[in-house]
C-alpha cells in the first residue's frame, strides 16, 4: 500500500522530468545536426539522392572525412521563402533564377552576382517544357497551335503557384509571340489556353497525378524530365497509355543552383557547398543528371545521352526580350496577364 | 467502497496564472499580433483594396459557403452517428467509434488525394455519378466533401458525451406521458442536445474555411470557380507579398472569430434556457 502511495505521488514527478528531457532532446538533435543542407525544387528528389551519394564518394576520396547532406524538397517559391525566413541552406538548385534573385534581393544571403560565379549563368543542367498525352494521340495534338483548339482539355498547373507553371506558360506564349510576331497575339494564344484549362494545380507534380492517375484532361503540359519520368514508371508497372509530344519550339527551362554564402560561411561550409556545386558540372555529375532526364550541359556528356533529349528548337526567356523580373511583373503579378485572363472569363 | 467528492482546491494561482498567460501568449496571442501587425503595413485601405479584387472576393464567398454547408451537413450526419454510437451495439463498434478520429490525425492531403481518387471521373464513385454528368472532384461539390470529412469528428465528438449523459427517465417520463417518439425527441431530447451540436458545428465550420490540404486536390482550383481563400494566401506569399497574404488571413480570422462569437452566444443562451 505505502508503495503504491508513494509511486502515485512521485509519478507527475517523474512523468514532468521526462518530458522536460525528451523535448529538450529533440530540440538539441535538430540544432546540433543542422549540418549541409541543400534546399532544393519537387522534381529533383531522385536526382539530388544520386548526386549527394557520388560526390561524397568523391569528397571521401580527395579529402579523406565524410559528412551528411540533408535535403530540402517542396514548390520552388516556397523553398525560397525559406531560405529568405531563415532555413539555414548551405546551397540552394530552384525552379526559376527568379526565386534565387528573391533570396538575394531580400535577405542579402546570395550574393547579388550569384549567376556569374559558376558556369552557364549557374545552370548546370536545363529541361524543357512538352506535351504528354494519351496513348495513339486521340486528339491529333502535334504543336501548340493544337491545344488551344476547342474541345480540347488541358492540365497545366497554376502560375501563380507553381515556377514549373510559368515556365509552361511562357513557353505557349512565346511560341504564339515568336509565330505571329505580336504580344496581343501572344496573349490571346495564352487566353485561349486557359480556357481549356480544366484543373489548375498547385505544383507540377499534383498536375502529372490530375493527368496521369486520375485520367483527366486530354493534354499535360509539363517539364520534359517530369513526362519521361511518367513513361518510366508506366514501362516499370508494365502499362503502356501515354505517349510524349514534342511541339517545333519551346522554352529552354534553366533551373539554376547557388551558394548561400552567407550560411554556408557562418557554418563553416563554403567549401564543401562551392565543391557540391561545380561536382554538378563534372562529367560524372552530368551523367546523372541526364540519367534522370534533365538535359545536361556538358558537351561530351550532351553528345552521348542526345538520343534521349531530341533536337528539337528552343527558345530562352532573353530570346522573348524579357529577364525574370519583367516576365513576373508583366505575366504573373497581381493585375498582370495572368489575373486578367480570368477576370474577363 | 466511499468516495469522497469535494471541490478541488482552486489555490496556486501563481502557477496556473504564469503558465496559462505563456502558453496562450507563446502559442496563440504574440504569433496573431504578429499576423495583426504585418497586415496593418499596408493600412486599412490597403486592405479593402485586397479585397476589392473580384477574384479574392469570389474565392471569399466561396470559402465560406462550401463552409457553411459542409458544417450543415455534418450537423446532421455527425448526431446521426453520435447517437448511434452511444445508442445501439452493433459488430465492430469500437472499430468504428475510432475511425472517426481519422480525420484528426490523418494529413489532409491525404484525404484531399485519397477523395479525389475516389471522386474524379474515373474514380470508384466518381464515375458512377459521371453516367449522369454530374462531376463531383473539381467543383465545388467535391470540396464539400473534402471538407464533411475534415469536419465530421467535431459534431461527433462533441455530441457525443452530452447524449450519453441524458438520463434515461427522460425519455421514460416523456413516452409515459403521452408523447410521441418525435415530439419526446424534438421537445424534450434536443433542447439538451443543442447547445453541443451547435458548439460542434461551429468547430467545423471554422475549420472549414481555413483548410488547405485536403481542398487544394479535390477542388482544381480555378480562379473565380473552385478558387478557395488559403490558396489565395499561398499565392500571395508565392509572389513575396507578404502583407497582402497577411490581410487576406487577418479578414478570415476576424469572421471566423465573429462566427465563434455568435455561437457561442447562440449556445450560451440555449443552455440558460435549459436551466
Amino acid at each position: 500500500m505505502k508503495i503504491n502511495t508513494l509511486i502515485s505521488k512521485i509519478k507527475p514527478g517523474i512523468s514532468a522530468i521526462l518530458c522536460i528531457f525528451l523535448s529538450l532532446g529533440t530540440l538539441s538533435s535538430l540544432t546540433a545536426e543542422s549540418t549541409f543542407l541543400h534546399v532544393s525544387f519537387d522534381p529533383t528528389r531522385e536526382l539530388y539522392e544520386e548526386i549527394n551519394k557520388a560526390f561524397l564518394k568523391e569528397w571521401k576520396a580527395k579529402k579523406g572525412n565524410e559528412f551528411a547532406i540533408q535535403q530540402s524538397h517542396g514548390g520552388s517559391g516556397k523553398q525560397a521563402r525559406a531560405v529568405i525566413d531563415g532555413l539555414d541552406a548551405d546551397v540552394v538548385s530552384l525552379a526559376l533564377s527568379y526565386d534565387i534573385d528573391s533570396i538575394s534581393t531580400k535577405s542579402g544571403l546570395i550574393d547579388a552576382n550569384w549567376q556569374k560565379k559558376l558556369p552557364n549563368n549557374s545552370v548546370p543542367y536545363y529541361s524543357t517544357i512538352v506535351f504528354l498525352v494519351r496513348k495513339s494521340n486521340p486528339k491529333k495534338i502535334k504543336d501548340w497551335d493544337d491545344i488551344v483548339k476547342p474541345g480540347v482539355s488541358i492540365i497545366t498547373p497554376n502560375p501563380k503557384t507553381s515556377g514549373g507553371a510559368r515556365w509552361n506558360y511562357l513557353a505557349a506564349y512565346g511560341f504564339a509571340k515568336r509565330k505571329y510576331k505580336s504580344d496581343e497575339k501572344a496573349t490571346e494564344f495564352v487566353k485561349a489556353l486557359f480556357k481549356n484549362t480544366s484543373v489548375l494545380d498547385t505544383g507540377a507534380r499534383g498536375s502529372t497525378t490530375t493527368f496521369v492517375q486520375r485520367g483527366i484532361g486530354d493534354v499535360l503540359i509539363t517539364w520534359e524530365n517530369e513526362a519521361k519520368l511518367s513513361l518510366d514508371e508506366e514501362k516499370r508497372s508494365g502499362k503502356n497509355t501515354l505517349e510524349v509530344v514534342y511541339p517545333s519550339e519551346s522554352i529552354k527551362a534553366e533551373t539554376p543552383v547557388a551558394v548561400v554564402t552567407k550560411t554556408a560561411t557562418e557554418k563553416g561550409n563554403l567549401e564543401k557547398a562551392t565543391s557540391y556545386l561545380e561536382f554538378l558540372y563534372t562529367k560524372e555529375g552530368q551523367s546523372i543528371i541526364a540519367k534522370h532526364f534533365f538535359r545536361p550541359t556538358e558537351a561530351t556528356v550532351t553528345k552521348a545521352s542526345a538520343k534521349e533529349f531530341p533536337n528539337i528548337k528552343l527558345f530562352s526567356l532573353s530570346d522573348l526580350g524579357e529577364t525574370w523580373d519583367s516576365a513576373q511583373k508583366k505575366h504573373f503579378a497581381d493585375a498582370g496577364v495572368f489575373d486578367a485572363i480570368y477576370k474577363t472569363k | 467502497m466511499l468516495i469522497e467528492t469535494r471541490p478541488y482546491k482552486k489555490t496556486h494561482l501563481g502557477i496556473s496564472l504564469g503558465l496559462t498567460v505563456f502558453y496562450s501568449s507563446a502559442v496563440v496571442v504574440i504569433p496573431l499580433l504578429g499576423l495583426f501587425f504585418h497586415s496593418l503595413g499596408i493600412g486599412v485601405s490597403g486592405i479593402l483594396e485586397v479585397f476589392s479584387d473580384e477574384r479574392i472576393r469570389s474565392a471569399l464567398f466561396l470559402s465560406f459557403s462550401v463552409g457553411f454547408f459542409s458544417a450543415l451537413i455534418n450537423l446532421f450526419v455527425g448526431f446521426l452517428f453520435a447517437w448511434v454510437l452511444v445508442r445501439y451495439n452493433f459488430p465492430f463498434k469500437k472499430l468504428l467509434d475510432t475511425l472517426i478520429d481519422l480525420p484528426f490525425t490523418l494529413p489532409t492531403a491525404v484525404a484531399g488525394i485519397a477523395l479525389t481518387t475516389i471522386y474524379s471521373q474515373n474514380g470508384i464513385i466518381g464515375s458512377y455519378f459521371d453516367q449522369w454528368g454530374i462531376k463531383i472532384a473539381y467543383t465545388p461539390i467535391g470540396i464539400v466533401i473534402a471538407l464533411v470529412f475534415i469536419g465530421f469528428p467535431f459534431v461527433v465528438r462533441t455530441v457525443q458525451p452530452v447524449i450519453e449523459e441524458l438520463p434515461k427517465e427522460l425519455e421514460e417520463s416523456a413516452r409515459c406521458l403521452g408523447a410521441t417518439p418525435f415530439q419526446t425527441f424534438y421537445k424534450v431530447l434536443l433542447p439538451e442536445l443543442w447547445p453541443s451540436l451547435l458548439a460542434g458545428t461551429g468547430m467545423a465550420f471554422a475549420r472549414s474555411i481555413g483548410e488547405y490540404g485536403s481542398v487544394v486536390f479535390i477542388s482544381g482550383n480555378i480562379p473565380g470557380k473552385t478558387e478557395i481563400l488559403p490558396l489565395l494566401i499561398v499565392t500571395k506569399l508565392e509572389q513575396y507579398e507578404y502583407e497582402k497574404a497577411t490581410s487576406i488571413a487577418l479578414v478570415m480570422l476576424l469572421t471566423s472569430f465573429v462566427f465563434m462569437f455568435l455561437i457561442n452566444l447562440l449556445q450560451e443562451r440555449a443552455s440558460k434556457k435549459l436551466s
